[in-house]
């Protein structure tokens, strides 16, 4: 295929898993704010934190509270990473290569923006801000759904599937950075009804809180930082996105023995090898947040070994 | 909404003194009219609407928009669709089919002609100056001989019909002629928001152009390579057609590329892809000639690919339209292309040009110039309904304005007589009213065949009393019903939709 549409493809996924994570993170802090008691500290603040873009959020807005933190993630049309600008992104990355999606896809996507769209023109806040953030997140896994059943799993298939995974591992890996040393103090006292609508909140917040409990049961930290990071079957963590990725670098080499193809499957192998011999005790005695980093950096590198093989 | 309980029917609507599509003016339907327009008299209140406003959302759902150059918002405006359809006998169908065959075969022997022989200026039956002096006419492709001796390709001509009801040539438009995804669009969504009109009309269809299409252009390289690979060449996703682009490729299943993503080496045309560069054979190209290859012309083209050309001329790619048929589009050498059916082929011209002063013609300009508020006036080499001066509707300060142009650069213009357009019902705040439409079929020119997809697009101004039908000044389009011959096997059914 086309590398210029296969890059496109790659980032219109991309956009779209940024979109779907960045309603989710909301539209669960929202929630949480629902059930937490008054004079507790608002959890608005991590979430600027997880984006990393602090310095965008504080040029424009005083207060870190839910009208500004939504305004910001959602509707700014001056914040590149914002719901709506990464739709509008997808939205241009799949109109140039409309004729390599299948119609179902294009116009899904094309439903979405619309949908955003219209709510940001209207100005005020969505009537239930909950429901709108839902809203977007089916409409992104309606999305996943019409790609996966109407495309052949051909290379475009393929490479949208890697943006996905992509983007999604980077997210994961994120969110358990910064909440995780907002939640820590209170994790080694007794689990008080707080605590566990806290850490309900983090696993909620990667849709992971019914799968980690019938795994885990009890919210334990470093069962918590073993299912964002190195749990092989949960759709949401890290090492799953990495594995997953493998599987379609594999399947666009095909038969192919271009050696160029070596490339990002080797820097694919080593983050695996990385991931599949540590624990979740070794990375907690290392420091999270220096693994997180490092871990961060090594999926960039995926990132960048496949863009210089495939879309140059 | 009130609206939506509005009865919509025939009744009442009158043709005027205007030839009208659909209507006699005894206010009865013409016959092949009649099953279409007896099925919108019975359907219940407000349904029309309700179908016409359904329509409208999904044209917007499916993103088929186009751009609107000098609005720097960058919204996409759908291009405005009317339900109520044009219905082409098969009589009239005929002589129209056979009057774009013998059209494109003179006007194509006539741009290899003025590239190689060149008898009709020696002939004088065209202008010498004319042709060669002409900002169209592409000095490189002199002397060039192009598969099958064939340069037009792909054609949309501008039919119209007076207020008789005959059928005039308007404009050819040989260069890169856009609307035929309107076309295909417009059946789809008819098929599916008005099944049972459809059924009762027994209506040609027209979703196999694509593939009528991809064969045209596989033919053109087809004894070179045993398999070609065939692509779409687009300025990009910002130009106002690239959804047809887009459009077409995806139906004819072949890869929508930029300049960008080709390259030349050793004279062959390459394709930039993840396994590699690979050959391409077929270019179906909707990059204007002059920006196709920055090194023969113009030089700042990122559109284009360089060395385009010098593949093009080896014989080594197939570029579809030929570069260099611009030289017959021009709106004064259409004045002769009756002339050249008769050199050409030795037949009488089928369809009629409307008649035309040049206003080069001294004796022409005299009486363009005192007639501007009769005539419509056109730029020569310009395309999309741009920089026209209609006179009926005009100030005296654009009259003066024009008339100061045509001193100035006389080769550059022509005019008309203001023609009564025929109109066509159409809804219009939700009562049906006589609107101007014109008609561009679509020609496919190959090497084994020429074909004319029955039907095409159905253009209509939506302002009161307007003549000018251009998407980019305020028209909209209608779904085209050419009626099946008599015995006829091939009807389109909404259940293949």
């Amino acid at each position: 295929m086309l590398s210029r549409v296969a890059e496109s493809i790659f980032w219109m996924a991309r956009y779209i898993e940024r979109a779907e994570n960045t309603a989710r993170f909301v539209e669960v802090t929202l929630n949480l704010v629902l059930d937490q008691p008054m004079g507790v500290d608002q959890p608005w603040r991590p979430l600027i934190n997880a984006t990393g873009d602090d310095a965008a959020f504080d040029k424009s807005y005083r207060v870190a509270d839910a009208e500004s933190v939504t305004r910001f993630l959602a509707f700014d049309k001056t914040y590149p990473n914002s719901v709506i600008r990464t739709l509008r992104s997808a939205r241009e990355n799949a109109r140039s290569v409309r004729e390599s999606l299948s119609s179902e896809a294009f116009e899904q996507i094309n439903t979405l923006y619309h949908f955003v769209d219209a709510a940001a023109r209207a100005g005020s806040q969505p009537d239930s801000a909950t429901e709108f953030f839902d809203v977007i997140r089916h409409h992104c896994h309606l999305l996943t759904g019409i790609l996966d059943a109407t495309m052949s799993h051909d290379q475009a298939w393929q490479f949208a599937n890697m943006g996905r995974l992509l983007e999604r591992a980077d997210k994961t890996s994120r969110i358990l950075d910064v909440k995780y040393f907002t939640l820590l103090p209170s994790v080694d006292s007794v689990g008080t009804a707080l605590d566990d609508l806290q850490w309900s909140s983090l696993l909620f917040s990667i849709s992971g809180f019914e799968a980690y409990r019938r795994h885990h049961h009890m919210i334990r930290s470093e069962s918590v930082v073993d299912f964002f990071l190195l749990h092989p079957e949960f759709p949401r963590s890290v090492l799953f996105c990495i594995e997953n990725i493998q599987s379609s670098l594999a399947a666009i080499r095909g038969k192919s023995t271009d050696r160029r193809h070596k490339k990002p499957a080797s820097q694919v192998t080593a983050v695996l090898k990385r991931l599949h011999t540590t624990t979740a005790k070794d990375i907690l005695a290392f420091g999270l947040h220096q693994f997180v980093d490092s871990l961060q950096g090594d999926m960039n590198r995926i990132g960048d070994r496949i863009s210089e093989t495939y879309f140059r | 909404m009130s609206v939506s309980q509005t009865s919509i029917s025939f009744e009442g609507y009158a043709p005027g003194n205007f030839f009208d599509e659909l209507i006699e003016a005894s206010g009865h339907p013409r016959p092949d009219a009649a099953p279409l327009v007896d099925a919108i008299n019975r359907l219940p209140d407000g349904d029309l609407i309700r179908r016409q406003a359904a329509i409208e959302r999904s044209l917007h759902r499916m993103g088929i928009t186009f751009a609107v150059y000098g609005d720097t918002s960058g919204t996409e405006k759908i291009f405005p669709f009317d339900i109520v359809p044009r219905v082409v006998g098969c009589m009239m169908w005929r002589h129209i089919e056979a009057g774009l065959k013998q059209r494109i075969k003179a006007l194509n022997l006539f741009i290899d002609d003025v590239y190689n022989a060149k008898e009709i200026l020696r002939e004088g039956i065209v202008p010498r100056d004319l042709v060669e002096q002409a900002s169209t006419y592409l000095q490189p492709c002199v002397g060039l001989k192009p598969p099958g001796g064939i340069w037009c390709h792909i054609t949309g001509t501008d039919l119209i019909r007076d207020a008789d009801g005959a059928v005039f040539v308007l404009e050819d438009n040989l260069r890169c002629p856009s609307g035929v995804s309107y076309v295909l669009q417009n059946r789809a969504v008819m098929k599916r928001n008005f099944p049972q009109v459809f059924a009762t009309c027994k209506v040609r269809p027209v979703s196999n152009y694509p593939s009528r299409l991809y064969e045209m252009l596989r033919e053109l390289a087809a004894d070179r390579v045993s398999d070609p690979t065939v692509v779409v060449l687009t300025p990009g996703m910002y130009n106002s057609a690239y959804y047809e682009h887009s459009f077409l490729a995806h139906q004819m299943g072949v890869e929508l590329v930029e300049g960008r993503d080709l390259v030349v080496k050793d004279g062959f045309v390459y394709m930039r892809t993840t396994e590699g560069p690979q050959r391409v054979d077929v270019i179906y190209r909707r990059v204007d000639d002059t920006f196709l290859d920055p090194k023969v012309f113009r030089s700042d083209s990122v559109l284009g690919v360089a060395g385009l050309m010098d593949a093009y001329r080896r014989g080594n790619v197939a570029l579809a339209n030929a570069p260099g048929t611009g030289v017959a589009d021009d709106k004064v050498v259409y004045v002769y292309v009756p002339d050249m059916i008769r050199f050409y082929l030795n037949e009488e011209p089928i369809l009629p040009n409307v008649p035309t002063y040049i206003c080069q013609r001294p004796e022409d300009q005299k009486y363009v110039l005192a007639h501007l508020d009769e005539l419509v006036v056109k730029p020569a080499g310009e395309s999309g309904g741009y920089g026209m001066l209609i006179g009926p509707h005009s100030t005296a300060e654009q009259r003066a304005e024009f008339a100061e142009k045509i001193r100035q650069d006389p080769r550059n213009f022509i005019a008309q007589p203001t023609l009564s357009l025929s109109r066509m019902p159409t809804i219009i705040d939700g009562e049906l009213h006589g609107r101007h439409v014109d008609l561009r079929p679509y020609i496919l020119h190959g090497i084994s065949d020429t074909w004319v997809l029955p039907g095409g697009l159905t253009r209509v101004a939506l302002r009161a009393g307007s003549l000018v039908v251009n998407s980019s000044q305020g028209g909209g389009s209608k779904d085209t019903w050419v009626a099946a011959e008599p015995g006829h096997g091939e009807v389109d059914t909404h259940a293949d939709a």
